[in-house]
């Protein structure tokens, strides 16, 4: 019992050192904030006008995707971290410190959600002033947020991992780049699926992006839910905990047991 | 395996793919001394450090770290060591305190203790000041001493310290080898690994000459100067014609052939006690006048010249033992 008790302090200790992190190296946080909310006006008025969203507002469409998609990145710190730290020879220091083998990991992810929280209200934020408008209730919108944290909680494990297998920060940085974007664009984020061709828009149906946004839309702005908000809930739940069991075998690989 | 040494391994074997970083390394150091491991990048040394710290299985081979078994009992190890690397492992974002109250919480130290240590660390590292300081802030000298107090937060009976002043000037090197020094004189033993020869030759007990993944000396400091011969008296001659005569006066002291080179006359002498002032009265006896004279020990450089038929620091092309 009390290695599981190590396990939850060390966790804190650490999520405390990357909560700090925050206000000390503000330019990351502004490129997290930035990006999103350029993201939001890009495809509000320059492509908007040009898809076709039967039912909604473009606005209102694009809102809960660009929020999925945000949290999709939001772990984007722990892989640069978690690269850097190894880089460093900080995870050398953990490692022969008789500390928990989960806690630099899972207070990484932990941190995550402090970051995801800030940009989900600058994008809300923004999205209402530019016309964005909730058409459901109060629990609706409550469960839809903390969706919305447990995906992007799942994210963070991803890349957790790739932090760890990367060869270096900037290596971290393109291989997110590279498996995450093309899925996020490759689903109902942006645009209606049935507008792609038939092998894309298969692999848009079935994408858990897809899943995730679409619970979001039921939540926020009443699209029929249909199973997608228990999909969601089983995406992100189980993407967690098999890249956090895959994450933590791979930062333990290297150590003796 | 005999129980009272605080290091001992015997036999370690570790490969990654085709290189051989380790061929069967015995390594001993009794508890409260300096063990250094010396040998030029890429010799095996970070590997070793990086088995007996419980970083790295070995392939083959045992070790213990104050009595507890490196592969079989690594948790409980983790308690017993410290570690300060040549990366200078501390988070750039914290502040020098903070640093070292989180390793103190991470090692599980009483309620309070690790703030309690922090500030007694920084104090001891003379970094009390810019403890408050974000350590992006700091010096490589600084960030140094920081790394090394971090490994001290615990009070291991055991350190490790991997080329603990790689890149550093020669002052903030002094400072951390008194520092070093300090810890021992309280009974901690330390292994040291260094390819700085002055630095083994002024802070190791026994030192282990490691090369090519095998220990190729071992020894104190002049047990290996010793190996590679005694000592010499170094004259430099007033007139460069006396040498002739200088051989002749100095040749019943010597051990071997006087030589000349580059115009100073190397001696090699057996017996060290008066040798300077028996030679300095033979020399005035065969009105030989002299500008200087002086004996001259073997340095660690010539024993490692000596052993691998190379020089210590020059670099091997697989220098990376990551």
């Amino acid at each position: 019992m009390s290695g599981f008790r190590y396990a939850v302090s060390d966790t804190l200790v650490l999520a405390k050192r990357n909560f700090l992190r925050i206000p000390r190296a503000p330019d990351l946080l502004l490129a997290f904030t930035v990006q999103p909310l350029m993201f939001v006006l890009l495809f509000a008025y320059v492509f908007g006008g040009a898809i076709p969203t039967p039912g909604h507002t473009y606005i209102d469409f694009l809102i809960p995707g660009i929020l999925v998609q945000t949290m999709a990145f939001g772990g984007f710190v722990t892989a640069l971290g978690i690269a850097e730290d190894l880089k460093k020879g900080l995870i050398d220091r953990f490692r022969s410190l008789p500390m928990s083998r989960s806690a630099v990991l899972a207070g990484r992810t932990l941190a995550d959600i402090a970051t995801n929280i800030i940009q989900i209200v600058v994008m809300l934020g923004v999205g209402l002033i530019i016309g964005f408008g909730f058409s459901t209730s109060l629990p609706e919108i409550v469960l839809g947020l903390l969706i919305l944290l447990l995906f992007g909680y799942a994210f963070s494990w991803i890349f957790a991992f790739m932090g760890l297998v990367s060869s270096s920060p900037e290596a971290a940085q393109s291989l997110g780049f590279i498996v995450i974007f093309p899925l996020t664009f490759v689903s109902s984020a942006f645009v209606p699926p049935e507008t792609m061709p038939a092998s894309l828009q298969w692999f848009a149906e079935w994408n858990p992006i897809s899943i995730v946004v679409n619970a979001i839309r039921a939540l926020f702005i009443g699209d029929p839910a249909g199973n997608t908000v228990w999909g969601a809930i089983a995406w992100s739940a189980g993407i967690a905990l098999f890249f956090a069991v895959l994450a933590v075998y791979k930062y333990k690989r290297a150590v003796v047991r | 395996m005999s129980g009272d040494a605080a290091i001992e391994a015997r036999g370690l074997v570790k490969s990654y793919g085709k290189v051989q970083a380790l061929c069967g390394v015995d390594l001993t150091a009794p508890a409260g001394t300096v063990l250094g491991l010396l040998g030029p990048n890429g010799a095996g040394k970070t590997t070793a450090v990086r088995i007996l710290t419980t970083l790295l299985p070995a392939d083959g081979g045992e070790a213990r770290v104050a009595g507890i078994d490196v592969m079989s009992e690594a948790p409980k190890l983790r308690t017993e060591i410290g570690l300060a690397g040549q990366y200078a492992a501390v988070d750039e974002n914290l502040t020098g305190f903070e640093n070292l109250d989180m390793v103190g919480r991470l090692y599980h130290l009483p309620k309070g203790e690790p703030a309690r240590r922090a500030e007694k660390l920084l104090e001891d590292f003379e970094l009390d000041e810019a403890g408050g300081r974000l350590v992006r802030t700091y010096s490589g000298g600084m960030r140094r001493r920081l790394d090394l107090a971090a490994a001290l937060v615990a009070e291991p009976p055991v350190l490790f310290l991997d080329e603990p002043t790689t890149g550093l000037d020669p002052r903030s090197r002094l400072a951390l080898w008194e520092t070093i020094e300090g810890r021992v004189a309280e009974g901690t033993t330390v292994l040291l690994t260094t390819q700085y020869l002055d630095e083994a030759d002024r802070l190791a007990d026994r030192i282990s000459v490691i090369d090519h993944g095998v220990v190729i000396a071992e020894g104190s400091s002049d047990e290996l100067k010793d190996q590679v011969g005694g000592e010499s008296l170094e004259v430099t001659l007033e007139r460069s014609d006396d040498v002739g005569g200088a051989i002749a006066a100095l040749t019943p002291l010597a051990s071997a052939e006087p030589r000349p080179e580059d115009g100073i006359l190397r001696v090699p002498v057996s017996v060290r006690k008066g040798a300077v002032a028996d030679a300095v009265r033979r020399l005035e006896q065969a009105g030989v006048g002299i500008d200087d004279i002086s004996m001259r020990r073997p340095t660690l450089d010539d024993v490692f010249l000596e052993l691998t038929g190379h020089a210590a620091e020059e670099d091997e092309e697989d220098g990376e033992e990551r």
